[in-house]
C-alpha cells in the first residue's frame, strides 16, 4: 500500500504533463484499465485481513476515482482547446463575395408594360395580343380611317403589300376582339407598332398599350376617372395634375389628349416638357360609333372608351431616360440597371 | 400652320393676353406647337430717306449719304449697299441703337469719313437672310416713324398643329371664329364687295369630272402690272404665314388662302387655248410643275387643263408656263371647290405637299368660291391695277344645310352629367349652327364650313369642347366587378423571363425588321418584305430571332462586355401559303465564362450544355418532355446543333454558332443560341398528386463501355424503358474516355435508383431487373459493363 501515494503522484503528474487526447487514453489504460496499475493493487485486496480489506479499498478507490477525475478534467480540457483550434483554423474571410449567377434583367418596356397591364387586369380589364403583320381593314378601314383619310398621314405607314401593313397601333386588336366576342368588354392591348419615322424622339418600331371598354352607360366622365388614377398610380403622385384636351383621332368622337403635369419639374418648365409644364402622355376617347357599327355592335345600346399610349415614353419619364435609341441598342450596361425589382 | 397674333387680332380680338389666347386654342383643341416673335429684339431704328448721296473719297464701293429721319438736321451716314440712291426709303439704325445679337450701333469713322448710324438691310434685323442690300421700303412709309412700329414687328407667330378634322380652321378666318366663340366677342369679317366688271371678257370652261369638281369659278382680268411691288403689309403677313413673296398675283392669291382658306390659282390667260377644261388625266399623261418637276400622271389624278395640254394639278399645284410671269398682262383666276376624296393622297402619291393640297384633301367651304375670288379681285385692282370680267360660274354645291338630329338624353349618356337645353343651344348657335328645338331633340343645321361635323358625337364633342373638357365631371374610379378566370394550367409569358433573368440574361428587344444579309446568316427561302423600308437595315421581317440576339451580342462585345447572356421573346415572321404566320418565339444567346469572374471559381467558357441547361429548367417550368436530335440548320456548328421535338414535331433548337459566323462577326469565343416556340410554354399539365413511399431506395451505379457515337440520351431512355416499372430514376454521373477505355469507346456511369411505393425491394428483384437493362444494352448497343 506503500507505493499508493507513488502511484497517485506519478499518475497526476503525467496526466497533467500530457498534451495530446490519445496520450491520456494510454494513461487512462495504464492506470485506471482492467490490467492498470491501481486496478491491479485491488486485487492485492485478496491479501489483506478483513479489518484491513475495507479500508485499504477505499483508499484505492478514493486514489482511482481522484485519476480518474483528473484524467477527465485533462480530456474536457484538450478537447476544448483542439475545438478552439479547430475553429481558429477554420476562421474565413466573410467580406470575400459570394458564388452567384448575375442576375439579368427585364427589359424596362416589359417592366412597364407590366406596370400598366397590372393596373387595368385589376380592374378587369383582360391583356389581349394579335397580329402585326395586319391587314388594311383591321388597322385602318374598320378604325374608321377610309384609304384616302388625311389622319393616314399621321400613321407613316409601313407596307408589305397594298392590302396589308405593319400595324400602326395596337387598335386592330381591338377591332378582331369586338368582332368576335360581345360586349360588355374590358381588354388592354400591349405590343408592337411600327411608324415609318426615324429620328431623335422616333423610332420605326415602338410599344403601345390600347384599352377599351364597351358597356352600358359609359361616358366620358367614367373614362377621365380612368385615366385620372391610372396615371396617378403610374407615376405614383395622389396630386398629379391631368388635363383633357380635344384632340381627333378618327375612331374616337370626342376625343381627347391628356396631359400631365410635368413629371421631371413638377410642372414648373424644363427642358423636357419644352418648358410648358405639361407633357403629352396619351390619347383617348369615346368609341366612334361607326367603329362599333362596324363590329355589329349597337351603338345605341353600347357606349366605350378606348385610350393608347407609347410605351417607350412613359418608361422614359419614370425612369428618367433621356435618348429613346437606348431601348432598342439592348447594350447591357443599360440593361442591367432595371434588373433592381 | 402659322398665323400672325396681330392679324388674328384684326379679325378678334377679346381681351386677353398672348399666352392666354394661346393656352385657350390649346385647350379648345387647336394645339398651339410654338409662339415665337415676329422680329428678334432690336431698338433704335426708324424710317428713313436718303436725301443725298455722294462717292466716298477714299474707298469705291462706300458712298456717303445724308439721310433724313424728319428731323430738322439730316444725318451723314456712310453706307456700302449697291441699292443705296437718291430717294431710298430704307430701316435707319440711329446712333444708340440696338440691333439684334446686342448690337451697338456708335458713331464711327470709315476710311476717314464720320458716319452717324447705320442703314439697314432686313438680315441685319433679323427679318430675312436672302436679300442683298438695303431694305427698301415703299415711298409712303413715314419718315421718322419708329421701324417696329412701322412694320408692326411686336407681333408672334402662332404656331397651331390642326388635327386633320379642322380644315375649317386652316385660315385667319377660321381660327378668327373659334376665338370668337370661345371669348363670345364679335368677329370682324373684312368687306368684300363684287368687283366692278368693266370689261365682258370671259373664258370657256367645261367641267368634265363633275363629282370631283362639282364647281369651278372663274374670272378674267385684263390690263394687270405684274411688276408693281407687292405692298410690304402683305409681304410681312405672308412671311409670318410661312409664305415667300413672289409677285402681287402670286401673292394675293396666297394672301386669300391664309385669310379666308381657299385655295386659287392664277393662269396667264394668254398662254391658254380655247377653254378650260376640269377632268381625270390620261394614263401616262405628261405634266410639269411650277417647281419644274415633270409628272407622269395616272387616271386617277384630277387635272385643270386647256384644249391642249393639262395645265395643274387641280388643287395640288399649277404647271409650268401657265402661269403668272413678268409678262403676263391678262389673267385667268380659278376658285375651285374639289371634293376631298378627288384630291386626297394625289399629293402624297408624288412626294408633293402644297398649302392648297393640304386644304383641299382636309376640306374647303364649298360656299368659299365666289367670295374668295371677289376678295382676290379686289387686292389685284388695288395693287396691280387692271379691269375685272364678270365670275364664270361652273357648277354648283348644294346651299341646304346638313342637319343633324341632336337627342338631349345621348348628351347626358355620353358625358356623364346633364346640361341644361339652353345652354347647349347656346353652346351650338355660337358656333354658328341653326337650332330647331323639339323637347328632347335639337334639329342642328350646320353652317357650310363646318364640313367635319357629321353625327350627333360631333356636336356632342363641340359641346364638351366649348363647356371645356376640365370643367366637364370626373366619376371616381368605379367599375363594375368585371373577372376573367385565369386557368392554373396557364404559363405566363412573364414566368418564363424570369426564370432567364434569375439564370442571368438580359432581356433585349430588337427591331422586327432586319437586313437582307442578316436574314441570310440564318434563314433561306421566301420572306416577308416591307415596301418602303426606312433603310436596307430595315427591309425584311425577321425569320429568326437569332440576327437580332447574335448583333445584340457584337454590340456588347464592342463595349468591353467579355461574359453575355441575351434574350429576346417576339414574333418572327415566315410566309404561309394563306398571309403571314407571326409565331411567338424565345430566343436566347450565351457567350464568355459559365460564372461570372470571382476569386474562387475556374474561368470555364460556356458550351453547349450550358445553354442545353438552361433550355431544360425552362422546359422544366411547364414540364415539357422533350426529345433532343441531332441536326442541321443554317448558321449553326452542324456537329453541335440539337432540335428539340415534342411528340415527333420540332418545337425549337438550339447549338453553336457556325464557326464561319463566329469570324465574321469577330467573335473571340464561341457562341452559343436557342429558340423556342413560345406556343408550346403557354400551358402546362395541373399537378397529379402521388403518395410518396415509406419505403427505402435503392441504388445500383453501373458503368457501361459503348462506342463513343452511341448517344447517351439513347442509352438513358433504353434504361428507362427496361428497368421496370419501379425505376425511380436514372442519372448519367460519369462520362469518360482514356486510360482503362478502348479508344473509339466510351465509359457511361448509370445510376439506377428504384423504390417500390408499398415495400422494400430485395436484392434479388433489383437484380433481376439489372440483369435485363443489361442484357438490352448489351444487344442493342454492345455495351459491355466495365469491371
Amino acid at each position: 500500500m506503500e507505493n499508493l501515494d507513488h502511484l497517485k503522484e506519478e499518475a497526476l503528474a503525467k496526466v497533467a504533463a500530457s498534451t495530446e487526447l490519445q496520450d491520456l487514453e494510454t494513461l487512462r489504460v495504464n492506470y485506471l484499465g482492467k490490467k492498470g496499475e491501481i486496478t491491479a493493487l485491488l486485487k492485492t485486496l485478496g491479501k489483506l485481513s478483513a479489518e484491513e480489506r475495507p479500508k485499504a479499498g477505499a483508499l484505492i478507490n478514493e486514489v482511482k476515482a481522484e485519476v480518474a477525475d483528473c484524467i477527465n478534467a485533462k480530456k474536457e480540457a484538450l478537447e476544448s482547446q483542439a475545438l478552439a483550434e479547430q475553429l481558429a483554423a477554420e476562421r474565413i474571410d466573410i467580406t470575400l463575395p459570394g458564388r452567384q449567377q448575375n442576375v439579368g434583367s427585364l427589359h424596362p418596356v416589359t417592366k412597364t408594360i407590366e406596370r400598366i397591364t397590372d393596373f387595368f387586369t385589376s380592374l378587369g380589364f383582360r391583356s389581349v395580343e394579335g397580329p402585326e403583320i395586319e391587314d388594311d381593314y383591321h388597322n385602318f378601314e374598320a378604325l374608321n380611317i377610309p384609304s384616302h383619310h388625311p389622319a393616314r398621314a399621321m400613321h407613316d405607314t409601313f407596307y408589305i403589300n397594298d392590302n396589308t401593313v405593319l400595324r400602326t397601333h395596337t387598335s386592330p386588336v381591338q377591332v378582331r376582339t369586338m368582332e368576335s366576342e360581345k360586349p360588355p368588354m374590358r381588354i388592354i392591348c400591349p405590343g408592337r407598332v411600327y411608324r415609318c419615322d426615324s429620328d431623335l424622339t422616333h423610332t420605326p418600331m415602338f410599344h403601345q398599350v390600347e384599352g377599351l371598354l364597351i358597356d352600358k352607360d359609359i361616358s366620358f366622365a367614367d373614362l377621365k376617372g380612368v385615366i385620372e388614377s391610372f396615371l396617378a398610380v403610374f407615376f405614383e403622385k395622389e396630386d398629379l395634375a391631368v388635363r383633357f384636351r380635344p384632340s381627333y383621332f378618327p375612331f374616337t368622337e370626342p376625343s381627347a389628349e391628356v396631359d400631365i403635369a410635368c413629371v421631371m419639374c413638377d410642372g414648373q418648365g424644363c427642358r423636357v416638357c419644352s418648358h410648358t409644364g405639361w407633357l403629352e402622355i396619351l390619347g383617348c376617347g369615346m368609341v366612334h360609333p361607326n367603329v362599333l357599327t362596324y363590329s355589329n355592335i349597337d351603338p345605341e345600346e353600347y357606349t366605350g372608351f378606348a385610350f393608347g399610349l407609347g410605351v417607350e415614353r412613359m418608361a422614359m419619364l419614370r425612369y428618367g431616360v433621356n435618348d429613346l435609341r437606348l431601348f432598342f441598342e439592348n447594350d447591357l450596361r443599360f440593361l442591367g440597371q432595371f434588373a433592381k425589382g | 400652320m402659322k398665323i400672325s397674333e396681330n392679324w388674328l387680332r384684326e379679325w378678334v380680338n377679346p381681351s386677353i393676353s398672348s399666352e392666354d389666347l394661346v393656352a385657350q386654342l390649346t385647350m379648345a383643341g387647336l394645339e398651339v406647337d410654338g409662339v415665337e416673335s415676329v422680329a428678334k429684339d432690336f431698338s433704335g431704328v426708324v424710317v428713313g430717306e436718303i436725301v443725298d448721296i455722294a462717292p466716298h473719297p477714299d474707298a469705291e464701293k462706300l458712298r456717303v449719304c445724308q439721310v433724313s429721319t424728319a428731323a430738322d438736321e439730316n444725318t451723314q451716314v456712310v453706307c456700302g449697299a449697291s441699292n443705296a440712291r437718291l430717294g431710298l426709303k430704307a430701316p435707319f439704325a440711329q446712333v444708340g441703337a440696338v440691333l439684334p445679337e446686342d448690337f451697338n450701333i456708335k458713331k464711327a469713322k470709315l476710311r476717314g469719313v464720320e458716319s452717324f448710324g447705320m442703314l439697314c438691310g432686313a438680315s441685319e434685323l433679323g427679318l430675312e437672310d436672302q436679300i442683298d442690300g438695303l431694305m427698301e421700303l415703299p415711298a409712303d412709309a413715314p419718315l421718322g416713324q419708329d421701324f417696329r412700329t412701322y412694320l408692326q414687328l411686336d407681333d408672334n407667330i402662332i404656331d397651331i398643329d390642326l388635327t386633320p378634322n379642322r380644315g375649317d380652321c386652316l385660315s385667319i378666318r377660321g381660327v378668327a371664329r373659334e376665338v370668337g366663340v370661345l371669348n363670345k366677342v364679335a368677329v370682324a369679317e373684312v368687306n368684300v364687295a363684287p368687283a366692278q366688271i368693266s370689261i365682258d371678257t370671259t373664258f370657256p370652261v367645261d367641267i368634265v369630272a363633275k363629282a370631283d369638281c362639282p364647281k369651278y369659278v372663274g374670272r378674267v382680268i385684263d390690263g394687270v402690272d405684274v411688276t408693281k411691288p407687292t405692298p410690304l403689309w402683305m409681304i410681312e403677313k405672308l412671311r409670318r404665314g410661312g409664305i415667300r413673296s413672289i409677285d402681287p398675283v402670286v401673292d394675293i392669291t396666297n394672301y386669300v388662302l391664309l385669310e379666308l382658306g381657299q385655295p386659287m390659282h392664277a393662269f396667264d390667260l394668254d398662254t391658254l387655248k380655247d377653254g378650260i377644261l376640269v377632268r381625270k388625266a390620261k394614263s401616262s399623261e405628261k405634266l410639269v410643275l411650277l417647281d419644274g418637276q415633270e409628272l407622269t400622271l395616272s387616271s386617277d389624278d384630277l387635272v385643270i387643263g386647256d384644249h391642249g395640254k393639262p395645265l395643274a394639278l387641280a388643287g395640288i399645284m399649277g404647271g409650268e408656263g401657265s402661269g403668272v410671269s413678268e409678262k403676263t398682262t391678262r389673267l385667268f383666276l380659278e376658285s375651285a371647290f374639289f371634293e376631298p376624296i378627288a384630291i386626297a393622297g394625289r399629293a402624297r402619291s408624288y412626294g408633293l405637299h402644297t398649302d392648297s393640297s393640304h386644304r383641299f384633301e382636309r376640306g374647303v367651304d364649298d360656299q368659299l368660291q365666289e367670295r374668295a375670288i371677289e376678295r382676290a379681285t379686289q387686292l389685284i385692282i388695288e395693287i396691280a391695277g387692271g379691269q375685272a370680267g364678270p365670275l364664270i360660274i361652273n357648277g354648283t354645291t348644294s346651299k341646304n344645310k346638313k342637319v343633324i338630329s341632336l337627342k338631349l338624353k345621348r348628351v347626358e349618356q355620353l358625358l356623364g352629367f346633364s346640361l341644361a337645353k339652353e345652354e347647349i343651344v347656346r353652346m351650338l348657335e355660337g358656333l354658328s349652327i341653326d337650332i330647331e328645338s323639339n323637347d328632347e331633340i335639337l334639329e342642328c343645321a350646320i353652317p357650310s364650313f363646318r364640313f367635319d361635323l357629321a353625327i350627333e358625337a360631333d356636336l356632342i364633342e363641340e359641346i364638351a369642347r366649348i363647356y371645356g373638357y376640365d370643367n366637364l365631371p370626373t366619376t371616381e374610379l368605379k367599375l363594375p366587378a368585371s373577372f376573367y378566370p385565369k386557368s392554373e394550367s396557364d404559363v405566363s409569358l412573364m414566368s418564363l423571363k424570369q426564370q432567364l433573368v434569375a439564370l442571368g440574361y438580359g432581356e433585349a428587344i430588337n427591331y422586327s425588321f432586319i437586313s437582307k444579309d442578316e436574314q441570310a446568316d440564318f434563314s433561306e427561302g421566301d420572306q416577308t418584305e416591307v415596301l418602303n423600308p426606312i433603310s436596307s437595315d430595315m427591309s425584311v421581317m425577321r425569320k429568326s430571332l437569332l440576327p437580332g440576339l447574335v448583333k445584340g451580342l457584337v454590340h456588347n462585345i464592342n463595349r468591353q462586355q467579355s461574359r453575355v447572356r441575351l434574350f429576346e421573346t417576339g414574333r418572327t415572321y415566315i410566309p404561309a401559303v394563306e398571309g403571314f404566320a407571326q409565331a411567338l418565339t424565345l430566343g436566347g444567346i450565351i457567350y464568355g465564362t459559365v460564372e461570372p469572374e470571382g476569386w474562387s471559381n475556374k474561368t470555364k467558357v460556356v458550351d453547349f450544355f450550358d445553354a442545353k441547361g438552361d433550355v431544360s429548367t425552362l422546359l422544366s417550368i411547364v414540364g415539357l418532355e422533350v426529345d433532343y436530335l441531332p441536326c442541321e440548320k443554317l448558321g449553326l456548328h452542324p456537329g453541335q446543333t440539337a432540335s428539340i421535338q415534342y411528340r415527333g414535331q420540332e418545337v425549337g433548337f438550339l447549338g453553336a454558332l457556325h464557326p464561319s459566323i463566329v469570324k465574321k462577326q469577330g467573335l473571340a469565343q464561341d457562341a452559343f443560341v436557342f429558340q423556342l416556340s413560345l406556343d408550346i410554354l403557354n400551358k402546362r399539365a395541373l399537378t397529379e398528386f402521388r403518395s410518396i413511399s415509406k419505403f427505402p431506395s435503392t441504388r445500383r451505379d453501373l458503368a457501361f463501355i459503348v462506342s463513343s457515337d452511341v448517344h447517351a440520351g439513347e442509352v438513358i431512355e433504353a434504361v428507362k424503358e427496361n428497368a421496370g416499372e419501379y425505376l425511380a430514376d436514372c442519372v448519367l454521373f460519369d462520362v469518360y474516355t482514356g486510360t482503362g477505355v478502348e479508344e473509339g469507346m466510351k465509359s457511361l456511369a448509370l445510376g439506377l435508383i428504384f423504390q417500390h411505393p408499398d415495400k422494400s425491394l430485395s436484392d434479388d428483384e433489383v437484380q433481376s431487373t439489372i440483369d435485363v437493362v443489361v442484357s438490352t444494352l448489351c444487344q442493342r448497343y454492345g455495351a459491355t459493363l466495365r469491371n
